[in-house]
């Protein structure tokens, strides 16, 4: 208990003026390149942050860490002459282990024997219900089911989303997650080596 | 440290013969009490052998074998183990239990839920109201011959979303008025039925002030839109002038049946549900279901994993903190400025969490065995520089900036007593318990993961008012960056899993409770598995929902204004009171 009435809040009125200050003196520090630079955002998420330390969206936007994730894709393989390539087998794990049960997949056969062939005819997800968890992309044993990046997606309707809207390019995964991306594609030559090494 | 208490010395099948009978099911533990015999094994439980604290109760509807079945798990506040009971009673349509609330009143809200969700009505409650649910609704939700509208499966996976590959969406199927089903004799154009009825009945009965004018009462409901409530949360109060002399919770405006989705969906599925209970503190929740299915499949996660769990744990307790000293701050009147002081810290946490789990707040980071991935390159440096040379500097600031501050004593020193007696009376938990002077933290009493390995201090405060449940944060803050700090001295390289990645586990049956310290106490979590992909049953012992066993008692005799400073210092989110 301070002696004095008064002396607490002047106590808490002096951080408070040490925070305003801190603002100011932190701009003049920093000469403009505060706001606006990948170093000053990075400056104003870091241990030495002071004074105000607002992000200001949308003319700034933090960097995205690798692992952050938001709605699934699929990824596609892009053949020689340009054909895009699903990696998905429509072998439906994805769809089971949804907590929210937003994926369903239209599979398809072919159209002689009947018989169903691994390539969905399409495959949708209901955006609106994706919770974001990541369980589809973590347990997909093809890589073929990834979460995004791009979280600027309001609109005014309904979100089911198509296979067309779902595909992206291998090479769009690896630009959003090099390290995962490194890390799976050698898992998968290392494991074709094996099989190749097997069968000879 | 609190010495655990050796495994049930005393043999209870012998102290109470006849009475008693050690559940035999495979992979059940416990005993099976008789109903008729309960409240004298419960008091003698509670008197003669000091199992104080009740921790959690709950029904089972087991409809297979006919049986419903309510769960007692009570613990002594010293530490140790528990002692773990049920009764049984033939399934009806309403079934008879007597009711603890003589021997633990902590029960009052838990009964009431167990009454509203399974229709097991407890003898001897004095206000046995439906609680999550409204008064006119029909059937009682957890019971498993109970479907909502548009029902579409007993389980998860569906099939219509494989191998079927249709969606069928609820807003399509909307007809008017047969989607709600009414108790019989229900008519809602009649307007004699007065939901609220019982709610204000129960608020008259109260202890009238012996000297004094005589003066009318009058009822006062703050919320559920109400900004000190954080959230869709009710307070029904019986106001003499502006002092409170009853007042009654009201909740279940966000109520979604947590349990019955839970107990519908695999157990890997359950894991990002867990994140949406009390959300500011998800892998608190994580670490706690995680627990609890581990103790089923009787697997242990690998030490890598165990120290990265314990290091979010406590992130997840300090970010819950600093949101809670913010909040705390607004209600009090102190617009936003502590409020956002506060957040700035929690701010570079949660990118921890981002870089980390990929999420800032719905994490969903725990697997069976382990965590969902490793630590990126560089998070544990970033840690390092967070938690040794910016947050115990910026707690301290906090610290400085609010606590010896005239205004904030006058409105919380003495304000919203909550004695020792009282807190284990009510079954209070976590921060609240510990700032009265309750030193009970499972991290200590039961200890889990790697916790026995570290050091840190059980905190306790003395008062129990407002003011010892604001402080009590900042030294719980401080014990947590304590712990991070020798976590990231002592987390050892390996695997981060111990059992293979499956997207489907197979738990053997049996039942388990996993319970950890949560930041807003303890948080627990009972299942009981019969083999098949999904649990039988999924409970969640939600510690902000009991902690408002003690916020009416609390509460009599203060203030209004005070009454919200009292919400505000239990640290409520309701999306886990609600569930």
């Amino acid at each position: 208990m301070s002696d004095m009435y008064g002396k607490g809040i002047l106590k808490g009125l002096g951080v408070s003026l040490k925070r305003f200050a801190d603002t100011y003196l932190d701009d003049l520090k920093w000469l403009g390149r505060r706001y606006g630079t990948d170093q000053g955002i990075a400056h104003r998420s870091g241990k030495d942050a002071s004074g105000i330390f607002t992000v200001q969206y949308p003319e700034e936007k933090l960097p995205m860490p690798e692992e952050f994730r938001f709605i699934p894709f699929l990824v596609y393989d892009e053949g020689p002459n340009g054909e895009k390539n699903l990696r998905c087998t429509s072998c439906g794990i994805c769809s089971k282990v949804c907590p929210p049960q937003c994926i369903w997949i239209l599979r398809s056969s072919d159209p002689v024997t009947g018989r169903p062939i691994p390539d969905p005819a399409d495959f949708f997800i209901d955006a609106d219900i994706c919770m974001n968890c990541g369980l589809c992309a973590e347990y997909c044993p093809f890589d073929a089911i990834k979460m995004d990046h791009d979280y600027e997606q309001a609109s005014f309707g309904r979100n089911v989303l198509n296979k067309a809207q779902l595909s992206k390019s291998a090479k769009y995964y690896e630009s959003i997650r090099p390290a995962n991306a490194q890390r799976e594609n050698a898992a998968r030559l290392a494991k074709e080596a094996a099989r190749v090494g097997k069968a000879a | 440290m609190a010495t655990p208490a050796p495994a049930q010395t005393i043999d209870l099948s012998a102290r109470f013969p006849g009475i008693l009978q050690p559940d035999t099911r495979p992979g059940y533990t416990g005993w099976i009490v008789d109903k008729s015999n309960l409240l004298e094994f419960a008091s003698a439980l509670k008197t003669e052998l000091g199992y104080d604290y009740l921790s959690s109760l709950t029904g089972v509807d087991y409809l297979p074998e006919g049986k419903m079945e309510v769960v007692y798990q009570v613990y002594k506040t010293t530490g140790g183990p528990g002692v773990l009971f049920k009764v049984q009673v033939p399934r009806a349509e309403v079934v008879e239990v007597p009711s603890l609330m003589p021997v633990y009143p902590g029960v009052e809200l838990q009964e009431r839920e167990a009454w509203d969700m399974y229709g097991i009505k407890f003898t001897g409650h004095p206000d046995l109201r439906r609680i999550l649910m409204w008064e006119g609704f029909a059937g009682y939700p957890l019971r498993k011959d109970w479907h909502e509208p548009y029902f579409e499966e007993e389980v998860k996976p569906f099939k219509s979303r494989w191998p079927e590959g249709k969606i069928v969406q609820a807003e399509g199927k909307n007809r008017f008025a047969d989607n709600v089903t009414y108790p019989a004799g229900f008519d809602p154009e009649n307007q004699t039925f007065k939901p609220e009825e019982a709610l204000y009945d129960s608020l008259e009965k109260y202890q009238k002030a012996e000297i004094g004018l005589d003066t009318d009462h009058i009822i006062v409901n703050m919320g559920p839109q109400h900004p000190s409530t954080h959230g869709v949360f009710r307070v029904a109060v019986m106001l003499d002038g502006e002092t409170v002399v009853n007042l009654k919770p009201v909740m279940g405006y966000l109520h979604r049946n947590h349990e019955k989705i839970g107990e519908r969906n695999t157990y890997i599925m359950n894991m990002p549900y867990t994140d949406r209970l009390d959300y500011l503190a998800s892998m608190s929740n994580n670490f706690g279901y995680a627990l609890a299915v581990e103790k089923l499949m009787n697997v242990q996660p690998t030490e890598r994993a165990d120290y990265i769990r314990v290091m979010m744990a406590e992130m997840t307790r300090i970010s819950n903190h600093l949101f809670l000293i913010g909040t705390l701050l607004n209600d009090l009147g102190a617009y936003f400025t502590p409020m956002l002081y506060a957040l700035e810290e929690r701010e570079l946490i949660l990118d921890i969490f981002e870089a980390v789990t990929g999420s800032r707040m719905m994490c969903n980071y725990f697997r069976f065995g382990g965590v969902a991935r490793d630590l990126p390159e560089g998070t544990l440096q970033k840690v390092r520089e967070i938690f040794f040379e910016r947050l115990p500097r910026k707690i301290d600031e906090l610290d400085r900036f609010l606590s010896e501050n005239e205004i904030i004593r006058s409105r919380t020193v003495g304000q919203g007593v909550l004695t020792a007696e009282d807190a284990i009376k009510y079954s209070a938990a976590g921060p609240l318990a510990r700032a009265s002077g309750i030193p009970y933290d499972v991290r200590r009493a039961e200890p889990y993961s790697v916790y026995d390995r570290l050091e840190f201090d059980v905190c306790t405060r003395t008062h129990g008012d407002i003011y010892d449940r604001l402080m009590i944060r900042f030294d719980e803050i401080r014990q947590s960056i304590r712990i991070v700090q020798q976590v990231t001295k002592q987390i050892p390289e390996g695997p981060i899993v111990s059992m293979k990645p499956v997207y489907q586990v197979r738990v053997p049956a049996g039942e388990a409770y996993g319970r950890v310290e949560g930041p807003k106490g303890e948080l627990g979590f009972y299942l009981i598995s019969n083999g098949k992909p999904t649990p039988w049953r999924y409970h969640v012992r939600a510690p902000s929902f009991i902690n408002l066993t003690a916020f009416g008692p609390m509460c009599v005799g203060q203030k209004l204004a005070d009454a919200v400073a009292i919400l505000g210092s239990i640290d409520i989110v309701l999306g886990e009171v609600d569930r």
